[in-house]
């Protein structure tokens, strides 16, 4: 998958949740719907692009991936 | 079966809820009050000759033949304006009303051609009955007196003609086209016996504003207005009650036929959603149906270079199954998935979601509602817990003041437009916050209080600034909120509201809207009374389409705007059974009734129900199907009663994604876009072809029944259970009854619907349950249905779309849809409906146009960051300096060749309402269109060649 797409869509979830003034539920949100709505490919390619680089990704971003477990 | 005539008591029905006693003819009758003596009359089986009343319009007492005497009373008044009293003795029949209706007739009759066996309504004229129940046996009038017998007809529309010689001048096209449809194209010009039924301005009814609806028609008495098709093919011989296939209003229509031959399609009285009322599309655009394009063979290819193929049914299923078999073997189970289409029937839906789930092994399925509506399913559910509109349609007729977001209801949805209308010139009061001036803003009798011409992409800044006022100003219903609503994230989100980035004034340079304006539009939708909120794809369309759809939630529950008649949350879904393929489990995250794939029981649920292991991971929205075939991951698709390749955005990428398929599957009635990058195709059936039900915008299901048999063989859900059977999963169902059975086992809300019930009742609105054995017109009114019933506020800060304006790219591209076309185009193109609309156009203001030495016709270019078309532009006020607009029902207009790949941020709902454009006066067409024509002549050619192969 293009990992610029995923980027992108990433970005679009964690400024949605930027809204939420307590980071930690805002990260929580990003990360839950990531799990509730990505096919598990795009999953592993944007936690292996956040272990790689992840330069391009906003810093709610980067956190709510940190916290999504690998797909089997 | 016959042809099964709807009763017709003359005059509306009361709504009084207090009743009255009479007596007619020495029966005793009890009605509501406000009933007419017509009516009352009617209702115990007593017939009083009438003309000019009919039960769909108000009545008039011009014809005179209905008049009766009433015991003490004075004079013959006519029966359908004279409303029934307690202790009344109306009689009907006698020598002197006799008398008089006969002379009445004899007047009708001196000046009406005297071709009845000839005439096309002969077996079906109001005046043809009326002369044989007054007994007329003579004219005594001259014939060749004065009269209207050589008076011209108007042939101008391409469904019905006028025959002005046959006219009584009884008014009911008039009042039909004022009252039920709302356009008041029609009047009565001149006076005495100069009086003449005539469209716009003695205009012919195709110049006029006639939008053709077909109320006239159907109001029409006599033959003077009349289907071309019953003048060609005579009355029909029996009916069929059905659901139409266009948009999200689910009419109920009588398909009246002659064999297997439609000859129209009549609307239905007592559907719940039109109450007799039509559209064009619905009214008179079915020929697509039997349209020689119609594909009724299967076909098979290796390549899409190579010819098509026609092949067995055995032959196609066993080689679409070796393929998807072969796709797997090689890339993995997850290579292939499906696509479930908002054209086709719930239990159609059901099975290739099945078939995918189960069959494929994976959730690799989606639906077209991707690309429309699935904001609204995350946004809803969010905040009430239900991915569904709150209310019933007939609800607006209690509202006070109606908000539309981002809708055309008269274009998109345009039955439940003129329900709309007609609460409007009751007095209503109307909010259109919209770009374009649609027509709702300004027409007869009809007049926005407030049209908030907002710049596109920034519904977010209006409605956060409609709450801040709301909020602000202390116009909320805390104790709705209170009562009703999380408390603790109501307390939250007022906060986060009343904070001055959303004030009005400071977003006034964002949003293009005056301060002023929204704050008297927040005032009034939060002071009117009942305000109910209707909203279409210009809100979910956009990078923040989920997110406008909770600030609307936010703003109802803020209000006190649920629950109850009036008042509601209405997305106007687009398609027919968007709503239906939604609640089917069409997405890839979620099971049948919007259940997740990762909830353990539910997964258990339906495990064991299909007697199979399933994922519980979410599967590729089409989007992600798209990026995945172009990396090699996705490599096998089956497409039902879908065309991705014309109505998904970016399409040079879609394209390039189905091209890099090693397998794609279509099911469909024509060769659509997507079918010419298809290695299998499967003819699938109209929906005249088939049973099932349709899901409406206000979660009513509805029937949809076969009425002749299906062209190419099956039914699109026997086409899907072989399929599924040949994949190795096995599908046994003998009739779509057994499908929506095992619907309702598995699905809540669906858990009390069975074809038995909807037969009794005619349609029902889920939730039906044991709670609710009837169905739920109106959601929430008691509680909310998130898991502890209340309604949860969420933030929504405005963030602006990435698709910008810049001195390249200046003009922001909207697109929309038109009346007479729907959707892509495939059915309607193949109708009489392109006199109406031919061809796609750009709408552009006079400046932009001046500034561009363009005038209306030229042709122009329009280039965006995504690639460029070539289309005539049409100069028009409706849109505001700096925004262009255009619809896309032509696949030729490559509408979808500018619109970029941003997209909904919860849902990727594709950003169709926003791209940054340039407009350039050219003379020739794109290298885009080119290049398509050239290669959809050549897939046309392989087509022709493997059907004289075949």
């Amino acid at each position: 998958m293009k990992i610029e797409r995923l980027i992108k869509m990433a970005n679009d979830i964690s400024d949605f949740f930027n809204a939420e003034s307590d980071k930690e539920a805002a990260a929580e949100g990003v990360r839950n719907h990531i799990i509730r709505s990505w096919d598990p490919r795009m999953r592993r390619e944007i936690i292996a692009y956040l272990e790689s680089d992840g330069s391009e990704l906003s810093s709610l971003a980067k956190i709510a991936i940190s916290k999504i477990p690998l797909p089997q | 079966m016959s042809i099964d005539k709807e009763k017709d008591f003359g005059t509306p029905a009361s709504t009084a809820t207090d009743n009255v006693t009479l007596e007619i003819d020495g029966f005793s009758v009890t009605v509501p009050t406000g009933t007419s003596i017509m009516r009352a009359a009617s209702s115990i089986g007593i017939e009083i000759p009438k003309l000019c009343a009919t039960d769909s319009i108000e009545p008039f007492g011009s014809c005179r033949l209905c008049v009766v005497q009433i015991e003490g009373g004075r004079g013959m008044p006519a029966s359908c304006t004279t409303p029934v009293a307690e202790g009344l003795k109306v009689v009907t029949q006698n020598q002197k009303l006799a008398d008089v209706r006969r002379g009445v007739m004899e007047l009708y009759i001196s000046d009406h051609p005297l071709d009845c066996l000839t005439c096309s309504a002969n077996g079906d004229c109001e005046l043809q009955d009326m002369a044989g129940a007054v007994g007329l046996r003579e004219v005594r009038y001259n014939p060749q007196g004065k009269n209207h017998l050589k008076a011209v007809k108007d042939e101008s529309n391409p469904y019905f003609s006028f025959d002005p010689s046959k006219c009584i001048v009884c008014s009911r096209c008039v009042r039909a086209c004022e009252e039920t449809q709302g356009t008041f194209a029609l009047t009565l010009d001149g006076r005495g016996f100069d009086s003449k039924v005539s469209p716009g301005q003695n205009q012919a009814f195709m110049e006029s504003e006639c939008v053709s609806c077909g109320a006239c028609v159907q109001a029409c008495p006599t033959a003077t207005l009349i289907e071309k098709s019953v003048i060609a093919q005579g009355q029909p011989e029996h009916s069929i009650v059905t659901t139409c296939a266009y948009c999200g209003v689910g009419c109920s229509f009588r398909a009246e036929m002659k064999g297997e031959q439609v000859i129209r399609m009549v609307p239905h009285k007592d559907g719940k959603a039109n109450h007799g009322h039509s559209c064009v599309k619905g009214r008179f655009a079915f020929g697509y149906a039997t349209h020689k394009d119609r594909i009724t063979k299967p076909m098979i290819r290796a390549n899409i270079k190579d010819a098509w193929r026609e092949v067995s049914w055995e032959e196609a299923i066993n080689y679409a199954a070796s393929e998807l078999k072969r796709i797997q073997t090689k890339y993995g189970r997850d290579s292939i998935g499906g696509i479930t289409s908002s054209r086709c029937t719930n239990e159609e839906t059901y099975l290739v979601q099945k078939l995918i789930r189960a069959g494929f092994g994976n959730n690799n399925v989606d639906t077209c509602a991707r690309v429309c509506h699935s904001p609204t399913g995350y946004g809803l559910k969010q905040t009430f817990g239900e991915s569904s509109g709150t209310q019933d349609f007939d609800s607006v007729m209690h509202s006070d003041v109606i908000m539309v977001i981002g809708a055309n209801p008269t274009d998109g949805h345009p039955v439940f437009g003129s329900m709309m209308k007609k609460r409007l010139r009751q007095g209503a009061k109307l909010i259109v916050i919209d770009p374009r001036e649609i027509d709702l803003v300004k027409s007869p009798h009809v007049q926005a209080s407030h049209h908030l011409k907002l710049r596109p992409g920034t519904n977010v800044a209006v409605m956060n600034a409609l709450a801040h006022v709301v909020v602000t100003e202390n116009l909320q219903d805390d104790a709705f909120a209170h009562e009703r609503c999380d408390v603790a994230s109501f307390a939250k989100w007022k906060a986060f509201i009343s904070g001055p980035q959303h004030a009005p004034e400071a977003l006034e340079a964002i949003t293009g809207v005056s301060a002023a304006e929204i704050r008297a539009a927040a005032r009034l939708y939060a002071t009117a009374g009942n305000g109910a909120i209707y909203y279409g794809l210009g809100v979910t369309e956009h990078s923040q389409g989920s997110t406008t759809v909770i600030s609307i939630a936010n703003l109802a529950m803020a209000t006190g705007n649920l629950g109850r008649d009036g008042v509601g949350v209405n997305p106007l879904r687009g398609q027919n059974n968007v709503q239906g393929s939604c609640d089917m489990g069409s997405f890839p995250h979620e099971f049948p009734g919007y259940r997740h794939v990762s909830d353990s029981v539910t997964l258990e649920l339906f495990a064991d129900a299909w007697n199979v292991d399933l994922s519980g991971e979410p599967g590729l929205r089409i989007p992600n199907m798209f990026d995945a075939a172009l990396d090699g991951s996705f490599m096998g698709l089956y497409v039902e009663g879908e065309d991705i390749a014309q109505s998904d955005p970016d399409i040079q990428h879609v394209h390039a994604a189905l091209r890099a398929m090693e397998c794609v599957i279509v099911q469909d009635i024509f060769l659509n876009e997507t079918a010419k990058f298809a290695h299998v195709f499967l003819p699938g059936a109209s929906f005249l072809e088939k049973n099932g039900t349709f899901t409406n915008a206000e979660r009513r299901i509805s029937p949809v029944r076969k009425v002749m048999r299906p062209l190419a063989g099956y039914q699109d859900w026997e086409v899907t259970q072989l399929l599924s059977n040949a994949m190795g999963y096995s599908m046994n169902y003998n009739d779509p009854s057994e499908i929506m059975d095992e619907i309702a086992r598995l699905t809540p809300s669906f858990a009390g619907v069975s074809y038995a019930k909807i037969d009794e009742l005619g349609s029902i609105q889920w939730p039906c349950n044991e709670q609710t054995p009837e169905g739920t017109p109106i959601m929430h009114e008691q509680t909310f249905m998130r898991d502890n019933g209340k309604g949860l506020f969420m933030l929504t800060e405005f963030v602006a779309t990435k698709e910008r304006v810049n001195s390249k790219y200046p003009l922001i591209l909207t697109t929309g849809r038109i009346l007479s076309q729907y959707n892509v185009g495939a059915q309607t193109r193949r109708t009489e409906n392109v006199a109406w609309h031919a061809e796609d156009r750009l709408e552009i203001h006079p400046h932009d146009a001046e500034e561009r030495g363009l005038t209306d016709n030229d042709w122009v270019g329009i280039k965006s960051r995504a690639g460029e078309t070539v289309l005539r532009c049409l100069v028009s006020n409706r849109v505001q300096p700096g925004v262009v607009y255009t619809t896309f029902h032509f696949p030729e207009s490559g509408a979808n060749v500018i619109t970029t790949d941003n997209s909904d941020w919860a849902t990727n709902c594709p950003e169709y309402k926003v791209t940054a454009v340039q407009v350039t006066k050219v003379s020739q067409t794109s290298d885009w269109q080119s290049k398509y024509q050239a290669f959809s002549d050549n897939q046309l050619e392989l087509l022709a060649q493997g059907v004289t192969n075949g």
